[in-house]
């Protein structure tokens, strides 16, 4: 099955048109040693057969597993108005909006993400997105060693370690050099932090709530960065921000994060939505789109995309950035969920995430042998120590039909009795009490 | 049309949270809150869907209008990919399952998905195993820069620079930049190709690799690959392969017989996942086997009993490029695509794309110049020059187009070519639809000749005429002040 | 196209205007001002920066380009005109005079030698019309 409409008619009209004697003659730019012989796949399918195939593809994976499980993705609700808006096909089958007339949707919807992301984080300034939260940490980093002129990068421990091993990955073949603080199951430890910084750091690396779910107030960590003239960059994550600190009460100078929990499903690891926000005067430093505010001859409010020239369409091998296709839908329904919420619906939703959590912390606490760590106030994921390793009671709960949690051990060695359980607002009552109840059955 | 934000009134609500159903109650301390809400728009449901349906209004998409972009391959996105991508088994999986234990096995599906489009890929391709990370075409393009730069480093060579053809798309350059090299701008000969004569003096032993795109951005394959390909890997360099223009040839050549080491693929162009208004996309990355090692973590294997898991420990490995295994949801899609197309309609579909484009650049050659005059693949470039001479300039013949319910091509691009228009039908279009835009290009270039300022008018049937960019640079308005704080109390 | 008479110009189009024993001050030429169509940010050279002639000295951003401004001579930076950076578009329209760039204390003025007058400019300015 193809989606080609001429019929063979008007092939040969087309051909004729041409000057061609066949579709064959159109290659012969190709010469014949060059040509590919016949493709090793299978024949064509039509729809029925695809959709089919796909289900019973979709059937042999686990989603049936009641889901404790976060790290930075996770379960919550999708309004449906936010998936029918991104069935629209005028939004949905459009380019990137180079041709501004013909684009306003796209651009306005982007200016008005923008201005929802500076509300949600406290900053000045937004990106039109990146692709996800860790690709978003990286550029946050090197946009830091741009604007001081410095290559060193403290990491602090509690950020997310898949975006830790991100941020190494990327900068093996610059001359970046990363200083991890020393793993606390725990909010930063400040004592901890001070020694590494000094007139060599670019930035320090945050993020709140941490991976251990800890929340935080940074602004001492932010104060120690700025006194050795060096930037603070801190991952969130949105849904929090509905009642925590945000960035930029925290004197953050680059916020970014992982935008899944605004509207998308979790699709197994993508699309997500990378966000990034920072101060009005490091804007030129910023990577990505940005879209901004102008005027037609008529004096019509219109939007175009601007500062164009840090990007890598203009300035190549000098852009900010390489980014050029971004997650422009994904920041739609961002913003079709946030304006959906709300100023007093966001509030609710954390609020919510951060009561189940702390039921479902008051209910496995109470299970013999099992203690919930409460170093500092958690959001909607946190950590308890278990009596035996986590994996194993990992396993056993996924036999009783839950993904109980992540194992921490995987990314932190010593840590293999510790489990990072996250609860969303879409949790039960019930659900999290027959969870609690399964674990004890495995203890 | 007034922003979201404006049509906000306080009170009002657009989705009811529930109220907690558990009897705890989370007390954050004050000194962890945030002082002042975000102030997000308080509205109904209806306003939103209103709101955003209207804005739809507002743009030329595939669905409503031809798209001739150039190098950007806008094809019909199926209504179908919507729907599996859709489907719970899918949309719902937590990427971390396969990390907890047992977990392999609770993706099965998920994992057989990623497995088979990397093996189409690499059959369509020729190269010995793909990734599926990579998150969009220049994230390919970093993520192929990055492993030419580990299989050097591999082989204790720091070599520091790439060699990139003048025509070739900024992200070309800009990629190879941040992985850590040096850009060295190769020249296209009056052909519109790189000259293997005038490559031999920019290739030596400092070259990590050729980055080109073939069909290159004038839509013309350059018969001397090969040539090219055998002067880079005599000094070590690698050959790679930004496979934006895929389209062209998938099924008929394949990038792996013409020499090249390293292929990104954008799916959101070849594979007709749809581009969303600037994403997401995928640019899954291939290679060949001496640079299988230093793929990203994690690769999805097939076992011998024929189940699917994720192999993490790879010591070489140039480590994590995304978080997990790529825009899943995406490569879905193009699996839905590919599965659909079969290996007939793969090739029918490059056949179609290249039968569109030389049947357009028939018709226009006499009324536009055409700079480099053969035949073409599955795109062409226009020059508008003879008719910036009179006063009407590439910039002037898009927004006729605009006037005619014709999306533009891409302008301005590849700057080599003064007043380019280029111009990429995709194997989607009607004929009928074709002689439209033929139709609509002849409109135009008469008017150039006859009333110039009709198109310096142009366009007026848009919800706003040309904008004002410069303004929009200078006085910088990239987000929505804040309702004052004297008229908030 | 105006190119005063009162100044030495460069082929990459900035103009050099002696005055008196004092500083040389530096701009670009309505050719330049005209390319660019739209001058949208400057990126200014430090006061007190000593530059050699011909290298590079500020960024110059109009909506689809960015063009580096080149020291017509060298020397040392004595002054640069800060009111470029709140209103970018004195380079549209008031290159030759408001519009200025920065002042250089010449090391040599025999490099002045190397610049073209008006007569010379305007002619170099016609072979690139072609």
């Amino acid at each position: 099955m193809d989606f080609i409409p001429h019929t063979d008619a008007q092939r040969r009209e087309m051909l004729e048109a041409i000057g061609a004697a066949s579709a064959e003659d159109l290659f012969a730019d190709i010469p014949p040693a060059m040509r590919a012989g016949e493709l090793n796949l299978p024949a064509g399918h039509s729809e029925i057969w695809v959709r089919n195939h796909l289900e019973h593809l979709a059937a042999k994976n686990a989603t049936h597993l009641t889901p404790f499980v976060g790290g930075g993705f996770y379960d919550h609700y999708v309004p449906s108005a936010v998936t029918a808006i991104l069935r629209r096909g005028e939004l949905y089958t459009a380019y990137t909006p180079y041709q501004a007339e013909a684009s306003q949707g796209t651009l306005q919807a982007i200016y008005e993400y923008q201005t929802a992301i500076c509300r949600l984080t406290g900053m000045e300034v937004a990106n039109a997105s990146l692709y996800d939260g860790g690709t978003a940490l990286y550029e946050a980093a090197m946009m830091a060693t741009r604007l001081t002129g410095r290559n060193k990068i403290v990491l602090d421990s509690g950020v997310n370690p898949i975006y830790r091993n991100m941020l190494h990955g990327y900068t093996r073949n610059l001359n970046v050099a990363f200083r991890e603080v020393p793993t606390a199951c725990g909010p930063t430890p400040r004592d901890q932090v001070e020694p590494f910084l000094d007139e060599e750091t670019a930035a320090i690396v945050l993020q709140n709530p941490n991976f251990f779910g800890f929340i935080d107030d940074l602004a001492d960590v932010v104060d120690m960065a700025h006194r050795v003239g060096a930037l603070a960059v801190m991952s969130c994550y949105p849904i929090s921000l509905g009642l925590v600190k945000t960035p930029g009460e925290m004197g953050v100078d680059i916020a970014t994060g992982e935008g899944q929990s605004l509207g998308l499903p979790l699709s197994f690891g993508g699309p997500y939505l990378g966000f990034m926000a920072t101060r009005k005067k490091f804007i030129r430093q910023m990577p990505g789109r940005l879209a901004g505010v102008t005027h037609d001859k008529e004096g019509r409010r219109g939007f175009v995309l601007t500062l164009q020239t840090r990007e890598q369409h203009i300035r190549r091998q000098g852009a900010t950035s390489n980014i050029c296709t971004n997650e422009a839908l994904c920041a739609l329904a961002a913003l079709v969920y946030l304006s959906l919420v709300g100023k007093e619906g966001l509030k609710e939703v954390a609020q919510l995430c951060a009561d189940k959590a702390a039921y479902a912390a008051q209910r496995l606490d109470r299970i013999d042998g099992v203690s919930v760590h409460r170093a500092a106030p958690f959001f909607n994921e946190f950590v308890c120590d278990l009596p035996v390793y986590a994996g194993e009671i990992v396993s056993g709960l996924i036999e009783k039909g839950y993904a109980g949690g992540f194992p921490l051990a995987q990314y932190y060695p010593g840590m293999e009795k510790r489990l990072l359980v996250a609860v969303t607002e879409k949790r039960t009552r019930e659900e999290i009490g027959a969870f609690a109840e399964a674990l004890e059955g495995l203890l | 049309m007034n922003l979201i934000f404006e049509k906000s009134t306080p009170g009002r609500r657009g989705f009811r949270v529930p109220p907690s159903d558990v009897p705890s109650r989370a007390e954050i301390p004050q000194a962890l809150r945030r002082t002042r809400d975000a102030e997000l728009p308080e509205v109904s449901e209806l306003e939103v869907v209103r709101h955003f349906t209207q804005l739809s209004q507002r743009n030329f998409s595939i669905d409503t209008h031809m798209y001739p972009l150039g190098s950007c391959t806008m094809k019909y996105n199926p209504r179908f990919l919507e729907d599996v991508a859709a489907l719970e088994g899918f949309s719902r999986l937590h990427p971390l399952l396969p990390q907890l234990r047992g977990g392999g096995i609770l993706t099965q599906g998920a994992l057989q998905v990623l497995y088979e489009v990397a093996q189409w890929l690499c059959e369509i391709t020729g190269m010995a195993q793909f990734s599926m990370q990579p998150l969009a075409g220049a994230h390919g393009e970093l993520t192929g820069a990055m492993l030419i730069a580990a299989y050097h480093r591999f082989h204790g060579n720091r070599k520091t620079t790439v060699i990139i053809p003048d025509s070739a798309h900024g992200t070309n350059p800009a990629s190879a930049a941040i992985a850590g090299y040096q850009v060295v701008a190769a020249p296209s000969n009056e052909r519109g190709v790189l000259d293997p004569a005038h490559v031999k003096d920019l290739v030596n032993d400092q070259t990590a690799a050729l980055m080109l795109t073939c069909p290159n951005t004038l839509g013309l394959f350059n018969r001397d690959i090969r040539t090219l390909a055998d002067m880079v890997h005599a000094v070590g360099g690698l050959m790679y392969y930004d496979g934006a223009n895929l389209n062209a040839i998938a099924g008929w050549a394949r990038p792996g017989d013409l020499g090249f080491d390293v292929v990104q693929l954008n799916l959101h162009k070849t594979f007709a996942t749809p581009h969303g208004g600037g994403g997401p996309g995928a640019g899954p990355v291939g290679v060949a086997e001496p640079l299988v090692p230093f793929l990203p973590t994690s690769v999805v294997v097939k076992r011998a009993d024929g189940t699917y898991a994720l192999e993490y420990d790879r010591k070489d490995s140039i480590g994590y490029v995304a978080p997990f295994y790529g825009n899943f949801g995406v490569i879905l899609k193009a699996y839905a695509y590919m599965l659909a197309l079969g290996r007939e309609g793969l090739k029918r579909m490059a056949e179609t794309a290249v039968l569109n484009a030389n049947y357009l650049l028939a018709r226009l050659r006499p009324h536009y110049k055409v700079p480099f005059d053969r035949r073409c693949m599955h795109e062409f470039v226009l020059s508008a020059a003879p008719q910036a001479k009179k006063g009407v300039k590439a910039l002037d013949i898009a927004k006729g187009l605009i006037d005619r319910g014709i999306h533009p091509p891409t302008m301005y691009f590849p700057g080599i070519v003064p007043e380019a228009l280029m111009i990429e039908p995709t194997e989607t279009e009607s004929k009928e639809t074709l002689d439209a835009f033929v139709d609509a290009m002849i409109e135009i270039a008469r008017l150039a000749d006859e009333d110039p300022d009709a198109l310096h008018r142009a366009p007026t049937t848009t919800p706003v005429g040309r904008l004002d960019e410069v303004a929009a640079a200078r006085r910088l308005d990239v987000c929505f002040p804040l309702p004052d704080d004297a008229a908030q109390a | 196209m105006h190119i005063p008479d009162d100044r030495l110009y460069t082929m990459e189009h900035e103009w050099l205007k002696q005055e008196g024993d004092g500083p040389a001050r530096i701009g670009l030429s309505a050719y330049a001002a005209e390319q660019l169509s739209g001058v949208t940010f400057i990126e200014l050279p430090k006061k007190g920066q000593t530059v050699k002639r011909g290298q590079k000295i500020a960024n110059v951003e109009s909506v689809k380009a960015v063009s580096d401004v080149y020291a017509p001579a060298g020397g040392a930076i004595v002054e640069v005109n800060g009111a470029l950076e709140a209103d970018p578009s004195l380079l549209d329209e008031q290159h030759y005079d408001a519009g200025w760039i920065c002042r250089i204390d010449l090391a040599d003025a025999a490099e002045l030698d190397e610049l073209m007058d008006a007569k010379a400019y305007r002619e170099y300015l016609n072979t690139l019309a072609g």
